[in-house]
């Protein structure tokens, strides 16, 4: 690998020493008291628009985003600008339904998914499934963010060791520790702030050096310029992407991270606010995706001095590379620290969420049924360093594919929690019991079908002799939507006594 | 029903908006094209990039409108 960068090295280790002071004095930030719960785990739910916009935007819009979409338009092309569309729907879905989750948890001090759904349905199991669905889902998620921060400290020329991993995950684990969703909203801050310099700088200086729009995309190879049209039939490309589209847009809030990030906001207006704000990231972006392309123009996988990067991380080296080659040194290392900061946020609110998940709706359920305050608040912290290890030892010791593979799943896997939280939001119609085996034969289906297309995300659904190809979260959700709706009625027949809900439908609104 | 209940988690036709954003979002046929290209960069792309504003517009009117 090349050289070490020393004067990128020292701005970047300087930026990151900026966000770690700036981490541990966030516990004193809209000081509130840490030994309890939702304000250690939700920041006491007190930020207003634009905190939340910085932190849902710095916790959706990952690090790991920055480098995967980019290298997926250098290696695929026009698939990867599915992630656009995505974006573009989440939106209404965030303006539609969370609004009114998030006056539901405030009005019953919810925190997570889970603690909804038991509330709701009544039914422990259900809620139980919820849980270990978003748990199982997330840490592959952590896991990736820690792949953010080794490609670009490769990118520094510093090769061979796993010492800065580690030293970046020791401050992640200390500071989320110390002062709770506080220090990724802070940090959310000053991190979107260097990855808005670096974004709108690349869009803008890198078409420069290259001589314009028009000359990189001639250089951008035909079959990658477009989606291939579809042959006889199949729908083809246009259904996987736009099934990718709607079913990431679908999966995307259900996360636990992402709740974290909305059940923080001080009402729910601030969240409304947001879904007419925040696509400012998604046009970020689709512009990022097109950087890309500009490595493809530019030719970096051919530079001789980019090769062992690009050897050892495959296309997920183009933005680094494509950085090193169009930028000055101190440059690079703004751009460098803000994906590297720009790892840490969601990875702290990712096991941050994680946390309030396993405290909330496993220990506290089926092991310590009246703790604390304190207790509770003091689990959530031990578990939040535990998930981040358990990152951090994947990270080291498997191979990285893996961790992209269960990230793929992860997003089969937690689509099915759709029924029972976002549905869940607007009607109790559904027994909690179908709508257990509904997300049961979901994520089994789905864990097959995508072992069946050999871990690629799209399966070619075959019907009367056409092809559908399509996201495969998005088929199997709709085959545990359809066994809930048939089995409720079932269900509701042979049980006299249906479950409590704790919640009226004045609890949905302001 | 009055304008705060329908505030209060009612229906609103303005939500008939994100209909548009949702649909032309989801329907690649309609956007899979190189040309009109603008400042060289093929319609695929662009126009995509011009549904995120759009889209950031509707979602702003139906905020204001449902709010009063």
């Amino acid at each position: 690998m090349q050289d070490v960068n020393w004067t990128a090295l020292s701005v970047f280790v300087v930026l990151f020493a900026l966000i770690t002071w700036l981490g541990f004095a966030a516990a004193h930030w809209r000081k509130g008291d840490l030994d309890q719960l939702h304000e250690w785990g939700l920041g006491g739910r007190r930020f207003g628009t634009i905190i939340t916009w910085f932190l849902i935007g710095g916790d959706l819009y990952t690090a790991y985003t920055f480098i995967a979409v980019p290298a997926l338009a250098f290696g695929a092309g026009a698939l990867a600008f599915f992630a656009v569309p995505y974006t573009i729907v989440i939106y209404p879905i965030l303006f539609l339904v969370f609004p009114r989750l998030w006056y539901v948890c405030h009005k019953h001090g919810y925190i997570t998914a889970g603690d909804f759904v038991r509330g709701r349905f009544g039914n422990r199991w259900l809620a139980l499934a919820v849980t270990i669905t978003g748990i199982v889902s997330t840490m592959p998620y952590i896991a990736l963010q820690l792949v953010g921060i080794q490609v670009v400290v490769g990118g520094l020329g510093i090769s061979g060791t796993d010492l800065p991993l580690i030293i970046a995950f020791v401050i992640l684990a200390a500071f989320t520790y110390s002062s709770g969703l506080r220090a990724p909203a802070s940090i959310a801050v000053v991190k979107d702030i260097l990855i808005y310099i670096t974004a709108f700088a690349a869009v803008v200086v890198i078409p420069i050096q290259l001589g314009g729009f028009e000359k990189i995309f001639a250089a951008v190879p035909a079959q990658k310029l477009l989606l291939a049209t579809p042959g006889a039939n199949t729908t083809g490309a246009y259904s996987a992407y736009a099934t990718l589209a709607l079913g990431s847009a679908l999966a995307l809030f259900l996360y636990p991270h992402s709740l974290t990030g909305i059940l923080s906001a001080s009402s729910g207006h601030a969240i409304r606010r947001n879904a007419a704000l925040l696509p400012g990231y998604s046009f970020m972006l689709g512009l990022l995706a097109l950087v890309g392309f500009f490595a493809i123009a530019a030719g970096v996988a051919n530079l001789p001095e980019y090769a062992a990067g690009f050897k050892q991380f495959g296309n997920n080296f183009a933005v680094p590379a494509l950085i090193l080659h169009s930028f000055p040194s101190w440059f690079v290392g703004i751009a460098f620290a803000a994906i590297g900061i720009g790892a840490l946020v969601p990875a702290a609110i990712m096991s941050i969420a994680a946390a309030n998940l396993y405290t909330r709706n496993i220990h506290r359920e089926f092991i310590n049924s009246a703790p604390t305050d304190k207790q509770e608040a003091q689990m959530a912290k031990w578990v939040s360093l535990i998930v981040k290890f358990g990152a951090l030892v994947f990270i080291l010791f498997v191979p990285t594919q893996y961790a992209i593979q269960l990230q793929l799943l992860g997003g089969i896997w937690i689509i099915q929690t759709l029924p029972a939280v976002m549905l869940g939001a607007y009607t109790r119609w559904f027994n909690d019991w179908a709508l257990l085996i509904g997300w049961l034969v979901g994520t089994v289906a789905g864990t097959a079908m995508a072992a069946a297309a050999n871990l690629t995300p799209t399966f070619p659904l075959a019907l009367w002799g056409y092809t559908f190809p399509g996201y495969t979260a998005l088929y199997t959700v709709i085959l545990n939507l359809a066994l809930a709706i048939m089995l409720t009625p079932v269900f509701n027949a042979i049980r006299a006594q249906s479950s409590i809900d704790e919640t009226i439908a004045a609890d949905y609104h302001a | 029903m009055n304008d705060t209940e329908q505030m209060r988690g009612g229906w609103s036709w303005w939500y008939l908006l994100f209909v548009v954003q949702f649909v032309f979002a989801v329907w690649p046929p309609l956007y899979n094209s190189a040309t009109p290209a603008w400042i060289g960069i093929p319609f695929f792309y662009w126009f995509q990039l011009a549904l995120v504003l759009v889209g950031a517009v509707l979602t702003a009117i139906v905020y204001f409108a449902v709010k009063e």
